[in-house]
C-alpha cells in the first residue's frame, strides 16, 4: 500500500511540476561529461598532496600500490623507505623495473605480518571501497603505521545521490565507469560515513581533504555533497 | 589468469646461443681452486673438518677494479658450474664429460642432439639479463657434486679410493661457507647479487643469513626457508632406489663392473616428476593421445609378441613415460649416484629458522641488502606458500622485500623456463640494488 502512496506522489510531482522531466533529462546529460577521470594517463590527483604530507625520509607501506607510481616518487624524488602490496602480477613486475620492493598479496587475504608500528605512513588510496573487510583492513593500517592516508570516491556526491534519487539507478559515472555487476566497488561510502566510523573507532582525523571539479580543498561540510573525493589524515587517537 | 594452453604454447624452451653468437659468453673453461688443505681444512655442520677440498667454477664477464660488480650464481640439485657458454675443455667428442660435447649438426642447427649442458644460458650472457658486458657471474659446484668439486666419487688421500659413502654428509651451510671461501680466494668482499633457483635459492637464502654484510641484492627462485614432508618424502624414494638397487654395493662401485644407474635413473624419473605440474603434463604430452582401446589391441600383435616372446611387458607407449625413461637415461651419463645421495639428503636437512632457533621471523632479522622472492604457481615441489614465508619473515623485520607469484604452468621447473618474466624482474631487480646501495 505505502508503494502506491510513493509512486502517487512521484507521479502527482511530475504532473504539477513539468519542469521536473525536464531537470532530470538535464541532468542525465551531465552524465557523459561529468567529473575528470583520473585514470586518462594523467597522474592521481592525489599524489601531489600526499607526497606533500609525507617528510622525505619516512617509512611508508602503500596498500594497492598498482604499479608503484606513488612509492616511485615517494622512494626516488623523497628519499622515503618504501614497501608497497599488490595483488597483481603485472603490476609488481612493474613496479620491480622502477625500484619500489612490493609483497603480492590480496588485502582480501591475511596481509603479511608486519611489525606493530613499523612504518610511518601507510596509504590506502582508492582501495578501501574495494576490499572485502574495511575494518580489518583499516585496524590493520593503523597497527602497522603511525599514521594513516586514506583516499576513496564519495558516495555522498551530489550526482551520484541524484542518478540513485531519480533515475533509481546505481551511479555510472566517468570516474566511477563500470555498472554494479562490473565494479571493483563493493564497499561504497560516503564522506560523513567515513567520519562516523572515524568517531566510532577511536581514529582521530588529522587532516582532511576534498576534490571537486579538478582540485583539492581542505574538506568542510558541505563536501558530504561536493566532494568527488576524499582524502584523510588519520592517527589512531590516544 | 592468463591461459594455460597459450601459456606452453606460447613460451618456448629459448635454446641456448652457439657459441659463437654476439649474445653467447662464447668457449669457458672450468676453473678450480684448492680452498681448504690439512692446515686449513673445511669445517663441516656434521663435526667433521675436511681436506683438501677443491671447488671447480666458471666466470663470465670481467671483474673490475673496485671488485664489486660479481653476482654469484646458485646451482640446484643436479646443476653445475657451467651455467652458460661452453666448455671449452669439451670440445671433441671423445672428451671427458661427452654431455657437454657441442657439435653442428649436419642441417647446420646449433646443437645435433638437443642436449643443454648450460643451463641458464637464456640469462646470463652479453645483453642477457645478467649483463656480463657489466658484471662477472661466478657459479661454483657445491661439495658432493661430481662435477670437479670434491665430493663422494674423489679420491680419498687417506685410502687413493674414492671416498664413497666415507664422504661426510654435507649441508647447505657447508656450501655457502665453502662459497665464501671462494669469494675470499678471488678477492671479492661484497657480492653484488647472488642469485639461485630451488636449491640453488636454499643457498641464497643461506647466504643471505650466514653472511649479511657479503651481499647486496638476493634473489631467491622457487625456493622455500625448508623443504615440505612432501619433499622430503620423494626425495627419500628417490635415494631408495639407488640405496636399493643390486649394484649399490654400499656406495663403493666406482671400481665394479655396473653402477646402480637403474636407481639413478628411477631417483631421476621421480625428480622430474615434482619439476612438473599436472597442468603442464597434460598441454606437453599425448595432446592426441591415441584411444585406449587401440593401445592395447596392438599388444599381442605377431611383430610384437617376435620381439617380445615373453609375454607382457608394460612398455612406454604414453610421452610421458618415454619423457621420463629420456630423462633418466641422459642423466644416468652425467651424474654420480652417491652425489644423488649426498646433495638431497643436505636439500632435506636444510632450514633458514636455524639461524633463529627454529624461528623463522628471528632468523631474519640477520638479513642485509634487498630480497626479491618469486614462486610459481604451479609448483609444488616448493609450493607458492612456502616461499612466501621467507618474504612474510623479511617483512616482519622491516626488511624491504619483493615477493611475486608468477602464473606458470611448468611447475617447479618455471624458473628456467618463463625467461621472458623472469628476464623483466632480474633486470629491475638489478638496476634497483644499484639505485639503494
Amino acid at each position: 500500500m505505502a508503494d502506491r502512496t510513493h509512486r502517487e506522489t512521484i507521479e502527482r510531482l511530475y504532473a504539477t511540476h513539468p519542469q521536473l522531466s525536464e531537470a532530470v533529462a538535464f541532468l542525465a546529460s551531465l552524465d557523459t561529461h561529468f567529473g575528470d577521470d583520473p585514470g586518462n594517463g594523467r597522474v592521481r590527483w592525489d599524489h601531489d598532496l600526499i607526497v606533500s604530507l609525507i617528510p622525505s625520509g619516512a617509512k611508508v607501506l602503500d596498500l594497492g600500490c598498482g604499479e608503484g607510481d606513488l612509492l616511485s616518487r615517494l622512494i626516488h624524488e623523497h628519499g622515503c623507505h618504501g614497501q608497497g602490496v599488490e595483488r597483481d602480477e603485472a603490476s609488481i613486475i612493474r613496479c620491480v623495473e622502477r625500484g619500489v620492493p612490493v609483497i603480492q598479496s590480496d588485502l582480501d587475504q591475511a596481509l603479511p605480518g608486519f611489525p606493530q608500528q613499523s612504518f610511518d605512513y601507510v596509504v590506502l588510496e582508492e582501495t578501501l571501497q574495494t576490499v572485502s573487510r574495511p575494518q580489518i583492513v583499516l585496524d590493520e593500517m593503523l597497527r602497522i603505521g603511525c599514521t594513516g592516508i586514506v583516499s576513496f570516491p564519495n558516495f555522498g556526491h551530489w550526482w551520484i545521490r541524484t542518478q540513485l534519487l531519480i533515475e533509481g539507478r546505481m551511479p555510472v559515472t566517468p570516474r566511477l565507469p563500470q555498472s554494479w555487476y562490473g565494479t571493483p566497488n563493493i564497499h561504497v561510502l560516503t564522506v560523513r560515513d567515513f567520519t562516523t566510523w572515524c568517531q566510532t573507532n577511536g581514529v582521530a582525523i588529522q587532516q582532511q581533504f576534498a576534490y571537486a571539479e579538478g582540485e583539492y580543498h581542505e574538506l568542510i561540510p558541505a563536501d558530504n555533497t561536493l566532494a568527488e573525493e576524499a582524502l584523510f589524515v588519520i592517527e589512531r587517537a590516544r | 589468469m592468463s591461459d594455460p594452453a597459450n601459456a606452453l604454447v606460447g613460451r618456448k624452451k629459448r635454446s641456448s646461443d652457439p657459441p659463437d653468437s654476439p649474445r653467447s659468453v662464447g668457449w669457458v673453461t672450468p676453473q678450480h681452486a684448492l680452498l681448504a688443505s690439512a692446515a686449513n681444512p673445511l669445517p663441516l655442520d656434521c663435526g667433521r673438518h675436511l681436506a683438501p677440498v677443491s671447488v671447480e667454477y666458471e666466470t663470465y664477464g670481467a671483474l673490475n677494479a673496485a671488485r664489486d660488480n660479481a653476482i654469484l650464481i646458485l646451482h640446484a640439485l643436479s646443476g653445475d658450474a657451467h651455467v652458460a657458454g661452453w666448455d671449452a675443455t669439451n670440445q671433441a667428442p671423445d672428451c671427458a664429460r661427452p654431455w657437454r660435447h657441442w657439435c653442428v649438426a649436419p642441417d647446420g642447427s646449433d646443437r645435433e642432439h638437443g642436449k643443454s649442458p648450460n643451463w641458464w644460458d637464456t640469462m646470463i650472457g652479453p645483453g642477457k639479463a645478467f649483463d656480463t658486458n657489466h658484471f662477472c657471474v661466478i657459479c661454483a659446484n657445491v661439495l658432493g657434486s661430481c662435477y670437479g668439486t670434491t665430493g663422494p666419487s674423489s679420491l680419498d688421500p687417506a685410502t687413493g679410493r674414492p671416498y664413497g659413502l666415507s664422504f661426510p654428509a654435507v649441508t647447505v651451510r657447508d656450501w655457502v661457507r665453502l662459497h665464501a671461501r671462494l669469494l675470499d680466494h678471488l678477492g671479492i668482499d661484497q657480492l653484488y647479487a647472488a642469485a639461485g633457483g630451488s636449491l640453488g635459492g636454499q643457498q641464497v637464502i643461506e647466504l643471505g643469513l650466514a653472511f649479511p654484510e657479503r651481499v647486496r641484492g638476493l634473489m631467491v627462485l622457487a625456493a622455500s626457508p625448508r623443504l615440505s614432508n612432501q619433499g622430503i618424502a620423494l626425495n627419500y624414494a628417490a635415494r631408495h632406489a639407488i640405496i636399493n638397487d643390486p649394484w649399490f654395493a654400499r656406495g663403493d662401485y666406482y671400481d665394479a663392473a655396473r653402477r646402480p644407474d637403474a636407481g639413478l635413473g628411477i631417483a631421476r624419473m621421480i625428480g622430474h616428476i615434482t619439476y612438473l605440474s599436472e597442468m603442464g603434463m597434460e598441454l606437453r604430452f599425448d595432446p592426441g593421445r591415441r584411444p585406449s582401446a587401440d593401445l592395447v589391441r596392438g599388444l599381442y600383435d605377431p611383430h610384437r609378441l617376435a620381439l617380445e616372446p615373453g609375454g607382457y611387458v608394460p612398455g612406454n607407449e604414453f610421452d610421458v613415460e618415454s619423457y621420463l625413461t629420456r630423462q633418466a637415461e641422459g642423466f644416468i651419463e652425467r651424474f654420480d649416484p652417491n652425489s644423488y645421495l649426498y646433495i638431497t639428503k643436505a636439500m632435506d636437512y636444510y632450514s633458514a629458522a636455524d639461524w633463529g632457533d627454529g624461528d623463522l621471523g628471528r632468523a631474519a632479522a640477520r638479513a642485509r641488502g634487498r630480497w626479491l622472492v618469486a614462486s610459481f604457481t604451479s609448483d609444488w615441489l616448493y609450493p607458492p606458500a612456502s616461499c612466501r614465508r621467507l618474504a612474510d619473515a623479511l617483512c616482519a623485520n622491516s626488511q624491504p622485500v619483493t615477493y611475486v607469484n608468477i602464473e606458470s604452468d611448468y611447475g617447479h621447473d618455471a624458473f628456467l623456463l618463463e625467461v621472458d618474466t623472469l628476464e623483466r624482474l632480474i633486470v629491475g631487480f638489478l638496476e634497483g640494488v644499484a639505485r639503494h646501495g
